[in-house]
């Protein structure tokens, strides 16, 4: 089979999947729906490795196969084919997305095993799968929005997954209505290309753009920024970040899946995807790679104080994809991708582990109460250790190679670019910090009242509540089931665990400076035309910014390690001399604030004086006084009508009459 | 023969249909009064039709005709549905349609 095939066969195990799943819910006993979701992702995933090996057969240069099933559209000029793409950028993302999601389905299959609405939830899973696929083998900007959006649905479906939680579905409204802000962005980016290029298809558009545009063309800078509010929008960048907190409303899965391994990533890949027209415009891909910058460190400060494990874990993946926005924006393409797939692996670890401590403590999220789970959860605790390694970029881990190869790039083409990587350095501390914080406080000090129980051999209960606002809920469906589940006590989750553990650890071997080059290597046909390909950071300096990485590290993980386990309870001091500092970091840099001051009140108060005046006064207005004028007419003539046939008749025959003089008279 | 003879008894003719519609109460006369000025109608048509020697009136009088027959139709059938409901078969009394 060729490797477009193999193409079609990844798309279609998902998509039959969610089929099955969603049509078949009544005859899918107990947690068979789960079985046959995870089955369809395992072969998407079998599929994408033939993909890989097919295209491993062509020579380097013929790499880019595409594959059309039939035309969406073709008129005036217009030729809209649903096809696809496969090259090694989209068999890379395909990897990637179709392993991680094998083993997210597979912890969900315990981890879910007590919803009421587990068919539901396989199949939006394995349609978000399916459209994640779509949009990353699409063969051009019009397909790529129909997965963009159907991506941007299913994260909705799935936030608002136990619908009869309040708070889950105004966060599901919140992330698509921003992803929606996304669509129209990149939309618009589709048009501009059309006008200027006059086709839709990737490989046509990528030929055409240096030649179309000249250097820092208005249009392509216009065509860039729109495809930067789509992939900001998705990446949860800011300034359109403040719906990936919210939707940890959704099951830790979905969160590990959707909102930290695969989809938030789309805007990475889109960058990367076009990175053809954004060397055309520098100045787009600098305002891309600042963008990265801030929202890295903005995300990184916020994370230290929040309290919520999940949505901890939440603010480190806004701040981890700053990175790779930071790494596609100034051309570290591969080095970008290369951090989005050990992002993957080690993201998608925390959640898991951050879903069995979850479990063991009966559903409650805040870190504030949670200690001392060492002993109680040795599994859970090793893998927690091992992604918050990965993730704080302590060496081996595979965190510190990934995201040292972005740093050193920037380093290394000088002038102001400089900045990314001394951001970057002080940001991987904060990182650090945090992770660590999160691992110190669950794993150690006092046991806590879980900790202790479960060390007796009991798992924790306690009646459902609401974790935001600890309003009582019930287990039926639209809720969350009664079960809680940890990985030391289920099989599945923790075969999950294990696989996502290693690869977080070692995944790092793909790309180690000087000595192996296979995502690099790999990715190389896709990026050959771009000018910046042959900016190769120098072995030595890259062992030097390793160095620095793992320095920052060290710092971050000393300093949480003396905060939280050598003198726990500066923190509280700290927090009591700082108050204004703590405050505005708590608040999220008052974002939340700023957007209610800024949009929505604003949107209100015109609401409200559109009711007050607009209808109350002047359409109402309108309407009364026409009413009032016909009214008006009517008591004036409604005298004549008497309701005296013969008055009637002697009218009509005076009018006769009349009319008939009138015309003697005339004609005479 | 003269056209005017025709034309006066047409003219007699509607005037004591017009007379008996604005004068009378039954609503039963009234119909017949509304006959009697389309028959003057017809008569002057037929008289016209006769003088100019072409049958264009004549046709138009089976025309008028046809409605007059559909008139009584509708009339008569307003006056029995009048008389079943008892209601007064006066047409000064029925005046519920006043402005």
């Amino acid at each position: 089979m060729s490797a477009t095939t193999y193409g079609w066969l990844v798309l279609a195990f998902p998509l039959a999947g969610s089929l099955v799943c969603g049509l078949g819910f009544r005859g899918l006993p107990g947690r068979s729906a789960g079985w046959i979701a995870t089955a369809a992702i395992f072969a998407a995933f079998v599929s994408a490795v033939g993909a890989l090996f097919m295209l491993l057969d062509h020579p380097a240069e013929e790499r880019e196969l595409t594959s059309s099933l039939w035309d969406y559209a073709s008129a005036a000029g217009l030729d809209i084919k649903l096809g696809i793409l496969v090259d090694p950028l989209s068999v890379f993302m395909c990897l990637i997305v179709s392993g991680v999601s094998a083993l997210i389905h597979l912890y969900s299959v315990t981890y879910m095993a007590s919803d009421r609405g587990l068919a539901r939830y396989f199949s939006y899973l394995n349609f978000f799968v399916f459209s994640m696929l779509l949009l990353v083998l699409a063969g051009n900007f019009a397909l790529l929005i129909v997965g963009w959006a159907f991506v941007g649905f299913a994260s909705y479906a799935l936030i608002s997954f136990w619908y009869r939680r309040e708070t889950a579905t105004k966060a599901g409204m919140k992330a698509f209505v921003i992803n929606v802000i996304g669509d129209v962005g990149l939309v618009l980016a589709a048009f501009f290309i059309f006008r200027e290029i006059g086709s839709f298809d990737y490989l046509e558009v990528f030929e055409a753009a240096p030649e179309t545009f000249a250097v820092n063309d208005g249009t392509a800078i216009a065509i860039c920024v729109g495809i930067m509010v789509g992939a900001f929008a998705k990446s949860a960048q800011l300034p359109l970040h403040t719906w990936l907190p919210d939707a940890m409303e959704g099951p830790t899965p979905v969160s590990a899946l959707i909102h930290a391994a695969t989809m938030v990533t789309a805007g990475v890949y889109l960058i990367a995807r076009t990175h053809s027209l954004f060397e055309v415009a520098p100045t787009a891909a600098d305002i891309a790679a600042f963008t990265g910058l801030a929202t890295l460190i903005f995300a990184a400060s916020v994370a230290l104080v929040v309290t919520d494990i999940k949505r901890i874990i939440a603010y480190s993946t806004i701040s981890q994809i700053g990175y790779m926005i930071v790494g596609v924006g100034i051309g570290a393409y591969a080095a970008g991708l290369f951090h989005l797939m050990t992002h993957a692996f080690f993201k998608a670890l925390l959640f898991m582990a951050a879903g069995s401590i979850i479990g063991a403590m009966a559903g409650v999220q805040n870190i504030d109460r949670m200690s001392g789970f060492r002993r109680a959860l040795p599994f859970t605790g090793a893998l927690l250790a091992v992604g918050a390694l990965a993730l704080a970029g302590a060496p081996p881990f595979s965190g510190w190679l990934s995201k040292d190869e972005i740093l050193v790039f920037a380093a290394e083409r000088g002038g102001f670019y400089w900045i990314f990587a001394i951001g970057g350095y002080i940001a991987a501390a904060m990182t650090a910090f945090y992770a660590f914080r999160i691992t110190f406080r669950v794993l150690y000090g006092e046991l806590c009242m879980e900790a202790r129980e479960l060390e007796e051999g009991y798992l924790a209960h306690s009646e459902p509540a609401n974790p935001l606002t600890g309003e009582p809920e019930d287990t039926e469906v639209g809720f969350p089931g009664p079960g809680h589940y940890i990985a030391e006590r289920a099989t599945p989750m923790k075969i999950a665990m294990a696989i996502l553990g290693l690869l977080a650890a070692i995944a790092g071997v793909l790309q180690l400076p000087g000595l192996t080059d296979a995502i690099d290597g790999f990715l190389e046909p896709t990026f050959e035309d771009s000018p910046l390909a042959h900016v190769h950071p120098a072995t030595s300096s890259a062992y030097i910014g390793l160095a620095v990485g793992a320095a920052m590290a060290a710092v971050g993980i000393g300093l949480a390690y003396y905060l939280y386990v050598v003198a726990p309870g500066t923190t509280d001091r700290i927090r009591a001399r700082a108050r204004a500092a703590y405050a505005f970091l708590s608040h999220k840099w008052y974002f939340d604030e700023l957007y209610d001051a800024v949009v929505y009140r604003p949107l209100i108060a015109v609401g409200s004086f559109a009711n007050s005046v607009v209808e109350r006064v002047v359409v109402d207005g309108l309407v009364s006084a026409t009413v009032g004028a016909v009214r008006g007419v009517g008591v004036l003539v409604r005298d004549a009508q008497s309701g005296f046939v013969r008055a009637y008749a002697l009218l009509l025959i005076a009018g006769f009459a009349a009319l008939g003089l009138y015309f003697l008279i005339a004609a005479s | 023969m003269d056209l005017t003879w025709y034309l006066v008894l047409s003219a007699l003719l509607f005037a004591t249909g017009a007379a008996g519609v604005l004068i009378r109460r039954s609503p039963l006369v009234i119909l017949l009064c509304l006959e009697l000025m389309l028959n003057a109608g017809n008569l002057a048509l037929l008289a016209f039709a006769r003088a100019n020697g072409d049958e264009d009136g004549q046709i138009f009088a089976l025309v008028v005709m046809v409605v007059a027959a559909c008139e009584v139709v509708v009339g008569l059938g307003l006056i029995v549905a009048m008389y079943r409901r008892r209601l007064p078969l006066n047409v000064d009394e029925m005046r519920s349609l006043r402005g």
